[in-house]
Parts: C-alpha cells; sequence; structure tokens
C-alpha cells in the first residue's frame, strides 16, 4: 500500500515562504535608493544571488546522493555547461562593442584568426534557443554517461571516481583554445543580457530575483519528485538497490531520468551563475568544485533537500568571509568543515538539534543512574 | 739490489727530460716573436709556416691561442702570453706561468678570417694524428659534419691505412665516402663503398649525400642508395618506437608507483584515499628536505630519502587512519570527502610552512645524463633509473603481500574481514598498518617524481586523477593488474601525444577509461570469487 505523500508539506511551506520572504526583502532593499538606509549594495545582491545559484546545484546534488545513494563528484561539469551554454549567448550579445569590434565573431576568435563561428555556434544568438541549451546540454551529457554508466552496473565509489574524470576530462577540454570557447580565459566581457546591460543596478537585482524564483521552482520540482512514487523507488535504491532490482523495478531506468534532472537543475544553476559573476572558464570544470559542493550537501544534511541549500549558503558565507579576512587559512577551514562533517555530523546541520539533543538524553541517562548507585550505596 | 737502482735512476732520467721538454724555449723563438709582434696581420703567415710541421704541444697551445684571440703581447718587453681562462698568463715561448698584472699593457695579437682557417685546418690535422684517442675521434667526427670534408685524399688513405681505433676509422671511412660521393668522376666500385660507409653513419651530411646518390645518373648506385636510405627508414622508425615505448614504459612506472599503494588501501579497506596524492607530496619533500640538509651529497641524500619518504608519509598515513578514518569505515563515500578534506589541509600546511613556490630536487651525477644505444636511440638515465626502481619496488611489494605474515593477514582481511577476526587477526591492527604501507609507497613514488618534475605542493593533484584510473583500469586489490594498467596508459598516452599533443592525448585516455569501465566494470583484472562480492 502506497500512501500519497504530500509535496507541499509542513517543511516545504516553511523553506519556501522563508526563501520567498527574504528574497523580496533583499530585492527591495536592492532597488530602493542608494542613500536610503534600507540599501543594499549591488555587489551583496550580487554575492547572494551567486549564493542561490550554488544551491540550485547543491539541491541537484542532494537529489542523486541523498535520495539515489549516486556520489557525483562531477555535478560541476554540469553547473559549467549550463553556464557555457549561456555564456555564447552573452558572447554574441557583445555584439561590435568588443575590443576588435567585429560584429559577428566574439574577440577570442578574431584573436585566434578564425574567419568564421564553428557550427556549433549557431543558432547561439538566440535567447530562447540558449535557454533551451542551458538544459539541453547538460542533461544530454548526463543521459549519455548516466545511460553508459547505470546501464553496466557501474555504483559506489566506481561511480564518484569516474564522474570526476568526466569532470576532468572536460576541464582539460575546455582549456584548449581549438574547442572554440576561449581555451584558458573562457567567455568575459559580457556586456547585455536581452538588451539590458548587465552593469546596471536594476539588472542585478532583476538576476538576483531571478535565480531566487528559479531556487523556489528546483526546490519545487524536486520536491514533487522525492514525494511521488518515484521518490520512494529512489530512497528503496538508495537503500538496498538489489532489492530493489529483485522486487522488478528498473534500477537503471530510474537512475537515468533523476540524474538528467538533476543535471539539467545544475544546468540552470550555472547558467544563472554566468552573468552575475560576468566570467564562464575551464576553472568551474576543476574536481574541487563539484566536491565542494558535495561538501555543502553534507554539511547542510543530505536527503532532506532545505539542507542542501543551507549548507549552500553556510559553506558560502564561510568562504567569502575566509577569502577576504584571511585567505591563506581558507583551504584549511575547508579542510577542517570536510573532515569535521564527515567524523561529526553524519546529518548535516539540521540533524544537528536532534543529535544534541540525543547527547543529551544520553548525558541525563548517565547522571540518573550514576545518583541512583549513589543512592544504593549510601 | 742492481735491478732496482736501474729502474730508478731511469726513471729519474725520464722525469727531468720530460721537465726539460716542458721548460725548453720554443724554437726559433726571435723569428716567431718578431712575425707575431709586427703590427701587419700579413706578417703573422710567417710564424704560421714556421709552426706547421712543429708538433710540439707548446706550438699547438700557441697555435690554439692565435686562432682563438687569447694570445697577448706585452707591448713593452715584447714577450708574448697565452691568456688563461683564470688570472693566469702563460709565457708562449717558455711556458713559465705568471699572474695577470692589471699594468701590464697587454694587445691582442690579431689574425684574418684565412689565417684562422688555416690554422684550423692543421690542428685539425693535427689531432687526427694525435697520439691521444679521444682527440682523434672528436677530429674524426668533426670532418663528417661537412658535405665535403676539409682534408685530402692521400692524407685520408694513409690515415685510414694506420688507423686502429675502431670509432675513429669508421668516421675516418665516412669521411672518405663523403669525399668520394662529392667528386665526379669517381668509379661505380668506389661510390658503392661509399654507399655502404654512409649507411653505417646516417646522420646530416651522410643522409643528404646517400638521398643525392639516390638521385645520380648512374643506375646500379642510385638502386643500391635507395635501398640504403629505406633500410635507414625503417631502423629510424624502429628507433622512434622504441624511444616512445621507453617514455611509455618510464612514464608507465611513475603512475604504477602512485597507484600500487591506493590499489592496497582500496583493495583491502574499501576506502579511496583522496589524499594519497599529498602522501606522494610529502616523499617528494622528504627528498628536497635531505637535501638541503645535507648539501654536497646529492647521491647519498637521495638514497637516504628513499627509506625516510617510507617513513614521513607512512607515518602520516598512520597517523590518518587513527585519527580520522577509521570512524568512518563502512562509510566509502564518506571516506572519501574527509581524506579529500585532508589533503587540502597538507596541501596548504605545505604552502604555509615551505613555500607555495616550486622547489627542484637535484639528481646526483649518476643519475643525469644519457645512455647512447645505437646513434640515433638513446635513454635518459634518471628515467631507465625509475624504471628500475619502479620493477624492485614492485617485487618487494609483491613479495611482502605474498611471503610474509603481514602480507597474509592484509589478504585475508580484504576478502572476508569477519572470518579473519574469527580467526584472530586483529583487523584493527592490519588496517592501520596496511594504510602505512600504501601512504609509504606513495611517498617513496614522491620521491622517483622528484627527479623528473619540480616539486610543489600541487604535486599531488596532478597524479591523483591518473593514479585512480590506472587502479579502476587494472582491476581494483590486484596487484598485477596495477602494474599491467600503469605501464599500458603510459605507454598509450606516449603513443597518442605526437599524433594528438598532450592535453587531447590524456583527454583520450580518460574517456577511453570510462567507456571501459562500462564493458568491464572491475577493470582487467577483476577480483574472483567470494572476495568479488560486497
Amino acid at each position: 500500500m502506497f500512501v500519497e505523500e504530500k509535496v507541499f508539506d509542513r517543511s516545504t511551506a516553511i523553506f519556501t515562504a522563508t526563501v520567498a520572504v527574504a528574497a523580496a526583502i533583499v530585492t527591495i532593499a536592492g532597488l530602493t535608493p542608494a542613500n536610503s538606509p534600507l540599501h543594499v549594495s549591488s555587489y551583496i545582491v550580487s554575492l547572494l544571488g551567486k549564493y542561490i545559484t550554488y544551491a540550485i546545484l547543491a539541491l541537484a546534488v542532494d537529489l542523486v546522493w541523498g535520495y539515489l545513494g549516486i556520489l557525483s563528484l562531477g555535478h560541476g561539469a554540469f553547473f559549467a555547461l549550463g553556464g557555457y551554454a549561456l555564456g555564447m549567448y552573452l558572447m554574441r550579445q557583445i555584439g561590435a562593442q568588443g575590443v576588435y569590434g567585429n560584429p559577428d565573431l566574439p574577440d577570442f576568435m578574431v584573436f585566434l584568426n578564425w574567419d568564421s563561428l564553428p557550427w556549433y555556434w549557431l543558432g547561439s544568438d538566440n535567447f530562447l534557443f540558449a535557454a533551451l541549451l542551458v538544459l539541453l546540454l547538460p542533461g544530454l551529457l548526463a543521459f549519455v554517461f548516466g545511460w553508459l554508466a547505470f546501464g553496466s552496473r557501474v555504483s559506489g565509489v566506481y561511480l564518484s571516481i569516474i564522474t570526476q574524470a568526466m569532470t576532468y576530462a572536460l576541464m582539460l577540454a575546455f582549456f584548449r583554445n581549438e574547442m572554440g570557447f576561449g581555451g584558458n580565459n573562457g567567455l568575459t566581457d559580457f556586456k547585455s543580457l536581452l538588451g539590458f546591460s548587465l552593469q546596471s543596478d536594476s539588472m542585478r537585482v532583476a538576476l538576483f530575483a531571478a535565480s531566487a524564483i528559479m531556487l523556489l521552482c528546483a526546490y519545487l520540482v524536486c520536491r514533487s519528485v522525492v514525494a511521488s512514487r518515484l521518490g520512494r523507488v529512489c530512497v528503496a535504491i538508495r537503500d538496498a538497490e538489489s532489492r530493489t532490482r529483485f522486487i522488478g523495478y528498473r534500477v537503471e531506468n530510474v537512475k537515468l531520468a533523476v540524474f538528467t534532472l538533476s543535471a539539467m537543475i545544475a544546468g540552470v544553476g550555472g547558467a544563472l551563475y554566468v552573468p552575475q559573476v560576468g566570467i564562464i572558464n575551464p576553472g568551474e570544470f576543476a574536481p574541487l568544485n563539484s566536491i565542494e559542493i558535495v561538501v555543502c550537501v553534507a554539511l547542510g544534511g543530505r536527503g532532506r533537500l532545505y539542507g542542501a541549500v543551507i549548507g549552500a549558503f553556510v559553506m558560502n558565507f564561510i568562504k567569502t568571509w575566509f577569502t577576504a579576512a584571511m585567505p591563506d587559512a581558507w583551504l584549511f577551514a575547508l579542510g577542517m568543515v570536510f573532515v569535521l562533517t564527515t567524523l561529526f555530523l553524519p546529518s548535516g546541520l539540521i540533524g544537528l538539534p536532534a543529535q544534541l539533543r540525543r547527547l543529551l538524553q544520553k548525558i541525563n541517562r548517565r547522571n540518573h543512574t550514576a545518583a541512583n548507585a549513589k543512592g544504593a550505596k549510601a | 739490489m742492481r735491478f732496482p737502482i736501474v729502474i730508478l735512476s731511469f726513471l729519474l732520467a725520464i722525469c727531468l727530460v720530460s721537465v726539460d721538454t716542458k721548460a725548453a724555449m720554443l724554437e726559433p723563438a726571435t723569428e716567431l716573436t718578431t712575425a707575431l709582434s709586427a703590427s701587419s696581420v700579413s706578417e703573422r703567415d710567417k710564424a704560421i709556416t714556421l709552426l706547421r710541421d712543429n708538433t710540439s704541444p707548446q706550438a699547438t697551445a700557441l697555435l690554439t691561442a692565435l686562432r682563438d684571440g687569447r694570445l697577448m703581447l706585452d707591448r713593452e718587453s715584447g714577450t708574448l702570453y697565452i691568456a688563461d681562462t683564470g688570472d693566469t698568463l702563460t709565457n708562449a715561448l717558455t711556458g713559465e706561468l705568471i699572474s695577470k698584472n692589471q699594468d701590464t699593457p697587454l694587445r691582442k695579437v690579431g689574425t684574418s678570417n684565412r689565417q684562422r682557417q688555416e690554422i684550423s685546418a692543421i690542428l685539425d690535422s693535427r689531432m687526427l694524428t694525435s697520439s691521444d684517442v679521444q682527440a682523434r675521434r672528436i677530429a674524426a667526427a668533426a670532418l663528417t659534419t661537412t658535405l665535403t670534408p676539409a682534408i685530402d685524399r692521400e692524407t685520408l688513405t694513409t690515415l685510414l691505412t694506420t688507423e686502429k681505433d675502431g670509432q675513429t676509422r669508421d668516421s675516418l671511412n665516412t669521411a672518405w665516402a663523403l669525399l668520394t660521393s662529392a667528386e665526379t668522376q669517381s668509379s661505380t666500385e668506389d661510390l658503392l663503398r661509399a654507399i655502404t660507409a654512409l649507411e653505417k653513419n646516417a646522420q646530416g651530411p651522410a643522409r643528404q649525400t646517400l638521398e643525392k646518390l639516390a638521385r645520380a645518373d648512374n643506375a646500379t648506385v642510385a638502386t643500391t642508395a635507395s635501398e640504403a636510405l629505406y633500410r635507414l627508414r625503417v631502423k629510424t622508425e624502429w628507433a622512434g618506437f622504441a624511444e616512445t615505448l621507453f617514455f611509455g614504459l618510464s612514464l608507465g612506472s611513475i603512475m604504477v608507483l602512485a597507484a600500487i599503494g591506493l590499489t592496497i588501501t582500496f583493495g583491502v579497506m574499501g576506502v579511496i584515499n583522496m589524499a594519497h596524492g599529498e602522501m606522494m607530496m610529502l616523499g617528494a619533500y622528504t627528498a628536497w628536505g635531505l637535501q638541503q640538509i645535507l648539501p654536497g651529497h646529492t647521491g647519498l641524500a637521495l638514497l637516504l630519502a628513499i627509506p625516510a619518504s617510507f617513513m614521513v608519509s607512512g607515518g602520516m598515513g598512520i597517523l590518518l587512519e587513527r585519527t580520522v578514518i577509521r570512524f568512518l569505515y563502512g562509510r566509502p563515500l564518506e571516506t572519501l570527502l574527509a581524506t579529500f578534506g585532508i589533503s587540502l589541509i597538507l596541501q596548504q600546511a605545505v604552502r604555509t610552512l615551505i613555500s607555495p613556490m616550486n622547489r627542484a630536487v637535484a639528481s646526483p651525477e649518476f643519475m643525469s645524463g644519457m645512455w647512447q644505444i645505437s646513434s640515433n636511440f638513446s635513454l635518459t638515465c634518471n628515467r631507465v633509473y625509475i624504471i628500475i626502481f619502479c620493477m624492485i619496488t614492485f617485487g618487494l611489494i609483491y613479495a611482502a603481500m605474498h611471503k610474509t605474515r603481514l602480507g597474509l593477514e592484509v589478504r585475508a582481511v580484504s576478502q572476508n574481514r569477519s572470518m579473519a577476526r574469527a580467526m584472530g587477526i586483529r583487523d584493527a591492527r592490519v588496517d592501520a598498518l596496511t594504510f602505512g604501507l600504501g601512504s609509504g609507497i606513495a611517498g617513496m613514488a614522491g620521491v622517483a617524481l622528484s627527479q623528473i618534475t619540480n616539486v610543489g605542493p600541487n604535486l599531488g593533484q596532478t597524479y591523483i586523477i591518473d593514479s585512480f584510473m590506472v587502479v579502476v583500469f587494472g582491476g581494483v586489490g590486484n596487484l598485477w593488474g596495477t602494474l599491467v594498467g600503469g605501464l599500458t596508459l603510459g605507454v598509450a598516452n606516449k603513443i597518442l601525444e605526437p599524433i594528438s599533443g598532450a592535453m587531447l592525448s590524456r583527454i583520450i585516455i580518460l574517456v577511453g577509461i570510462i567507456l571501459f569501465i562500462q564493458k568491464r566494470p572491475r577493470g582487467l583484472f577483476p577480483q574472483k570469487g567470494r572476495a568479488a562480492e560486497g
């Protein structure tokens, strides 16, 4: 018997309400004139927008890791691909405003003495097409990769390692100038999106608001998957893969579907990241980025979607603070977060209250027995 | 008793004579001095003629100095000096050494271009008849570097009849062949002999000459030359292939060294040690540190670094196992994250404590240099040593795993932990030691690595993904798999590199392995039987 789980349960309601209210406050504060006491600078708005895009990526990771048990160390690749897809569009939007003033070719192609756009850049000047690519590119990569990997039942640590190899190979590939994506420097110097200047404050606030809305959408999509029958099967696969297979579920297909969906969500995050940061380069494919996001999820608490979002915010806040205050200590701090989270926070920050409660109970019980023993002696 | 005395007095006489010749005046002194101190350059011709047939070391030294512009004239006393590389001057006629004085008004004795060429020719032919084998070899080899050797046929023929040293003879033969081919009226028979000689030494001019002969009008000569060229091309290709193979094997050896520790820890504990690369880095830094402590004893420091790095990295490994990893058994994915965190901490620690810059570890003398096998195939010594080092290490580890008590326990725990515990094996101790062993080997790999690349905080990161690939490709927990996998990947990399470039070849290999894993999810040599389950 299957008890239907509500998509919009209590925690979801609290989460959506909190995010919506917080985002609305930041949006309004960002739009107030600069001299008002409520004003939030566009730097902060963009920074928060960047956090939100990481939170979207963390959601995607939590969907596959928390519910399906697939530890992907290559989700950064989907994020970066989404970024590159939108980056191509932004590159074409520069038009003749580039350094070389060539209306048809991006600067780096002029620099490489190319005389025409490569075929895969065709259509990149159309926003709708670019938006479609943002979903399709990571989705396609995830589909092909997952089809190969899940079909031959590669799982566990092996899968983690080959996802890492995937993102590493992509990083090396995008470093090459011949790839036609700007090589080392990547795509940058963006000027406008849909005709609005990316430098203006209102555009930054708009991008932030769009990111917040996308976060809510992504959350609801994930939530609806998790609450559905499919979500139940996912958890079953996570906890006992062979049994689920023997009952008659097509484990590969479930994994493939959820993995592809997760990659698309990651791609959306990447696409929102690029205009707010202003650059996308092969460094985004670095294995470290993917692992960092995984640790965000672990820190927040996996297997509960809002945990990933909380983890992404906490982690990136720490990162921003450390890289500004003491940049040398950042890697120490990051390393410690990795170790301490895995050792002491098995269910992350959101599991911390329950963990503390259990600990208190244990201490209480011990004191109680100790007191009893004393009493008995006396 | 008389006999030794005779010998002694004889030796004494020799000494006296040799001292005597050294101190002897270069004759004819006055004529030489006049010719060389004259302001007109054409006067030097006289001096060159005077010295042409004088084969004494002093005459040679004087001619060399004259050619190289190191012959100086003291304008006050009219004495001729040879400027040495140090702070001394040698009297050109008496051989007497004096220290350089700033106030001496020295003037360089000038020569014309033609004169310098003439002196070089004299010196070269003098070297060809020198009693020193090395000098003869160099001089004969110099003859083969131009299309038309600067020597006449008669001299060459005489030299060929008297020369005993094989290498010199070969060069002289090539020179003879070059001369013969350059002349228009050489007989077919001579030309055919020339082709045989040219084929032996097929460098630069010799090859060009062969190519010219292949286009000759004489049909016999042309076909023989083409055949020789074809054989040469095949030989060059083989040499090229052997060289690629060699480079591939040396790269593969590094990969094997890096991956072997990983496969042991993964095979036994199911633990992915992401800090493995940093263990290599620690080993490499140990080698660097020992060289700092023992300056001047590069070789000794490097040899000491092998056990020392094993201790340092192994100790670090045991420390990690005891403090972090043992709390995470049964949770391989969490271990992966925790060890990754440790790798970040270790990297940053090295950056903070030592330096973010790369450090160079010196190669000891016996490891630098080349090992010439044939004229177009040579091996770099440090890579040869790395291959040997890898093979020895592999043999030792294989022996340790299969012949010792610890190896037996390690294999028992890796196959069935609970059964091993039931048999009285203390698995916690085995875990710690295995982790230490794996990390220690990584440290030794780091020492090997320090010989081919600079040592820096990012050293481990560069190799970690490749080592994972080797383990996954070869099959986890299988030493032979790691050996075959590592060497295969190394060779494949080096074969692809010239075709597609370094970056693309790595990408191709990574994608290739990802696809390979789809076909054989447990690698080349999967564990069989019950050990494969769970």
